[in-house]
């Protein structure tokens, strides 16, 4: 096998990338650039899908296979691709509005049938390319131009959305942090099946500033509640304890370290990965970051292949001459 | 004293009953085993959507007719000669599509009072002198079912629901039938459940031995072989054929087909049908909806298979946004739009050809496919091939319209020989400097079809206006000018057979010209007509869009064109349009096929204007 030794330039395209300055794209950009080579996977092999939306087009900027395709339907075309080429990594890029609007139904149902995708959902709790509507993310009571009284909708919490979808990996991470994006692609590449890693991201244009209190020096290590798995859950002012069949956020001081929540991102049961994801409101006050769930499901694609070889296995490969003279037939001399 | 025998040319058999009475079954073994004994056929399955509407009732009857002869037929029949109906619904549905003198067995033991009323009937019509002018045996077709398995240990709801292979039985013996062919159909069926088994099989013999021993039954008829051609031959069905040719054209091409699909009527059976041939390498996906189903099929046509996604009209709507994808990547997919009467959910069992307009049009922007219409249930095998030989060509999806009536209905096939099937091998883009992914074939305009995985060939494409040649994002106007014409000549383009016009005599005023599933009503009236003495021609679109290149000259030679459509004209819009030539729609919308009588009295309405 010859030594893949690829860079961050080998993945970057030559088109000129068009965010709006400070956009958070830029970053979560740079950070997959910089991961891809990490993957040792021969760049022909790595495909980007997109739908529509400022994060879809993220493919255009990577010099890999890619796709730009249509509003909320990039599951649906990655599946197709995932399952007929499983030699293949295929990458899907959305966002709140293309995944949990438009696309929710497809991306409810790649999750379950654990299609092996990579699906990063970048979430600024905005419409970005339509100039600032509310999103499915979007806070309840958000005063955007399509709701100068404020929105009404309750807002998806979109690990939560997944958790219940049957996801056998769901994570959170933040645009401007490199390093912990990093690692939970890395986590994510290595996971087979399904994995949707919900990525915050700042829209300087729209809604600015909507995740500073996760960024900011001043507040940030006290919202955060970062998982690690074999690690208590905590920021540095708070952590997690077992409540009943529930979990409770204390401060820490108030209970003993050795009570605190020990992270496992195996646990079969999703009911602890959900009540993990329910820490996460509209305030972001507390907010998990890291892996919530990492569990082993057979993967989708493997399973329909297997189907095929399996047949073929015992049975041997189709014939067409003994499939069109199968059935009733009679011979006219 | 042996009965009589007398010999027939053909017969049109309809059995109906309740929709839980399976007479789809009866009338698929009825027609295996004419199909057995050469005679040429033709079916129409009709059935509710509703999958067990309340019993006894009039929209709970379901009907499948039968028409074989001892020559070559085009079409189901116009109407039956032999109506089996096995309770009252059956016949009071059933009873207006009868020309008197027609022959009419009923189950005797369902005319109620109850049943009776249940669909409106105030006295008996056995016994009210409303039947006749029909040849009626009222057989207790329950009671005598129910009397012959007493010897076995079935309730008597089981043994009742044996009764279909009783009436089986009995045409089989009226028509002689051979049986072998059932007998070990129902043993394959019902190898693991010996009682239900033996019931059904004795049912059947008894139905046999009824005909052959009541004296209500004097005569007997045969109908001697058809003479077609030399081969080895099999019934199919449309939706089957379509398969079959799907699966041919992934052999033929080398390509894995991928097959995305959501359940909707009347396209179900081709999902069905596929997913039973994995070891072909066949992958079937049943999608969450329309929308996923042939998004899953672009992506698999992007990896490099043959992409295919299956539906009826409703579905097709949903489909449309990515069917412009489709156009915008240039990339190979089939789309297969079984049509049902519309719009909306419509009549979801029926058949119509509404859906032409759709195919061609119902997308945003200028955004051509091509269109290909199979002509009859055989065709079906031979047009998917030519589906999946044009989007491999040309990189474009193609619309086959296939409807209810092909989709279903079922005729002889002759097996092609497989080493005759078109050789429909492709080519992707090989690794190279500087890939250029828009660069088109001069002669197909095709561009590359650049598969993931293709080392040096990556690039990115999406629905975005291209730019010509390199495939870049351009928001230029003079580029994408130049890119929707280049789009619109590519499917212009596309190499179609010339149209066969069928003018014996060749100097016929008036054309009989039709597209997809009308093929053999129109074709059966030509025939007639012409044994009648009028000099008509015929001929039949299977390539809608692009057009035949000869089809403005063939218009140009007749100086009446009629044109019958299952809807309000749309062939006939698309004609006038192109062609500039006025067009004689005759156009019904009932949800069922046309009868061999209505065109030929709509084609002698124009030949003697």
């Amino acid at each position: 096998m010859t030594e893949i030794t690829l860079t961050k330039k080998d993945f970057t395209s030559d088109q000129e990338v068009k965010w709006c300055p400070g956009c958070g794209d830029y970053s979560i950009l740079s950070t997959v650039q910089s991961y891809l080579p990490e993957l040792g996977v021969p760049r022909e092999n790595v495909v980007f899908i997109s739908g529509i939306g400022c994060s879809s087009r993220f493919p255009y900027y990577l010099n890999t296979y890619g796709m730009h395709s249509i509003h909320g339907r990039a599951p649906t075309i990655a599946s197709g691709l995932a399952i007929s080429r499983p030699d293949l990594s295929v990458f899907v890029i959305t966002g709140d509005g293309d995944s949990l609007s438009i696309g929710g139904n497809h991306l409810i149902h790649a999750l379950r049938r654990n299609v092996n995708l990579k699906i990063l959902l970048f979430n600024n709790r905005i419409y970005g390319l339509t100039k600032g509507q509310y999103s499915p993310t979007s806070e309840q009571g958000k005063v955007t131009k399509s709701t100068p009284l404020g929105s009404l909708d309750t807002p998806f919490n979109p690990i939560s959305l997944a958790i219940g979808a049957e996801a056998s990996f769901v994570a959170r991470s933040i645009d401007s942090d490199r390093k912990h994006l990093t690692e939970v692609l890395r986590a994510a590449s290595a996971h087979k099946g399904s994995a949707l890693i919900e990525i915050y991201q700042n829209c300087p244009i729209f809604n600015d500033g909507a995740f500073d209190s996760l960024k900011d020096n001043e507040t940030k290590e006290g919202a955060l509640l970062k998982m690690v798995h074999g690690e208590p859950i905590k920021s540095a002012t708070h952590g997690l304890v077992h409540a009943g069949s529930s979990l409770k956020l204390v401060e820490l001081g108030s209970v003993a370290e050795s009570d605190l929540v020990v992270h496992d991102v195996h646990n079969p049961d999703p009911s602890y990965a959900f009540a993990l994801s329910r820490f996460s409101n509209s305030k972001l006050d507390h907010v998990p970051v890291g892996i919530f769930r990492d569990v082993e499901r057979a993967e989708y694609g493997s399973q329909v292949n297997g189907q095929i070889s399996d047949i073929i296995a015992a049975q041997g490969a189709g014939d067409l001459k003994t499939l069109l003279t199968s059935g009733d037939t009679w011979t006219v001399a | 004293m042996a009965k009589p025998v007398v010999s027939l040319d053909q017969v049109t058999i309809r059995f109906a009953g309740d929709s839980g009475d399976g007479m789809q079954l009866t009338g698929d073994r009825f027609t295996m085993d004419t199909a057995s004994l050469g005679n040429d056929l033709s079916t129409l399955p009709n059935y509710p959507a509703e999958i067990r509407a309340p019993q006894g009732t009039l929209p709970g009857v379901s009907s499948f007719q039968l028409h074989f002869a001892d020559h070559m037929i085009k079409t189901p029949g116009d109407a039956p000669d032999i109506l089996v109906a096995m309770n009252p619904a059956a016949l009071k549905a059933n009873i207006k599509d009868l020309p008197r003198g027609a022959t009419i067995i009923v189950d005797l033991d369902e005319f109620s009072t109850r049943n009776l009323s249940k669909v409106g009937y105030e006295t008996n019509p056995l016994e009210d002198g409303t039947l006749d002018s029909y040849k009626v045996h009222a057989v207790g077709l329950t009671s005598l079912t129910v009397a012959a398995l007493s010897e076995l240990s079935l309730t008597r709801k089981e043994a009742e629901r044996s009764k279909n292979m009783f009436a089986l039985g009995l045409l089989s013996w009226m028509y002689h039938r051979p049986t072998e062919a059932t007998e070990n159909f129902l043993k394959a069926k019902f190898g693991k459940k010996p009682d239900i088994l033996a019931a059904n099989l004795l049912a059947y013999k008894t139905g046999w031995n009824y005909g052959e021993t009541t004296e209500d039954f004097a005569v007997s008829y045969e109908i001697a072989p058809a003479k077609m051609p030399a081969g080895v031959y099999r019934n199919i069905s449309g939706n089957v054929a379509l398969a079959y040719g799907l699966i041919a054209a992934s052999q033929q091409s080398g390509l894995k087909l991928f097959l995305g699909s959501y359940p909707i009527t009347p396209a179900s059976d081709i999902l069905h049908e596929l997913s039973k041939h994995k070891k072909f390498g066949v992958i079937t996906f049943q999608a969450e909806d329309e929308i996923a189903a042939i998004g899953a099929a672009l992506g698999a046509s992007y990896g490099g298979a043959l992409g295919i996604t299956t539906t009826s009209g409703p579905g097709l709507a949903l489909k449309s946004e990515t069917i412009g994808l489709g156009v915008m990547l240039e990339l190979p997919l089939i789309i297969i739009d079984v049509q049902r009467g519309g719009p909306s959910t419509g009549l979801p069992t029926k058949t119509e050809q509404a859906d032409l307009l759709q195919a061609m049009y119902g997308r945003n922007g200028e955004s051509p496919v091509v269109v290909l219409a199979p002509a009859t249930p055989n065709d079906c095998f031979e047009i998917a091939m030519e589906a999946a030989r044009i989007a491999t060509t040309y990189r474009v999806p193609v619309m086959l319209l296939s409807d209810g009536y092909i989709a279903n209905g079922s005729e002889p096939w002759k097996i092609p020989d497989v080493s005759t099937l078109p050789d429909l091998s492709v080519e992707f883009a090989k690794p190279q400097e500087d890939f250029l992914p828009y660069l088109r074939d001069t002669k197909t305009l095709a561009r590359p079809w650049a598969i993931p995985g293709t080392k040096g060939l990556e690039h990115r494409i999406g629905g975005v206006e291209k730019a010509d040649k390199t495939g870049a994002i351009s928001y230029d106007p003079v580029n994408h000018d130049l890119m929707v014409r280049a789009r619109a000549a590519k499917v212009a383009g596309v190499e179609v057979p010339d149209l066969v016009v069928d003018d014996p005599q060749g100097n016929a005023e008036v054309l009989l010209l039709g597209w997809g599933s009308t093929y053999g009503p129109i074709a059966a009236a030509v025939e007639s007509l012409r044994a009648n003495g009028e000099n008509i021609a015929q001929a039949h679109l299977r390539y809608i869009n692009p057009f035949p290149k000869n089809l403005g000259k063939v218009l140009e030679k007749y100086s009446k064109v009629i044109v019958p459509e299952m809807n309000l004209g749309q062939l006939s819009m698309l004609l006038r349009s192109q062609y500039l030539k006025d067009i004689i729609g005759y156009n019904m919308v009932r949800g069922l096929p046309f009868t061999t009588a209505e065109i030929m009295e709509a084609a002698m309405e124009v030949l003697h204007d």
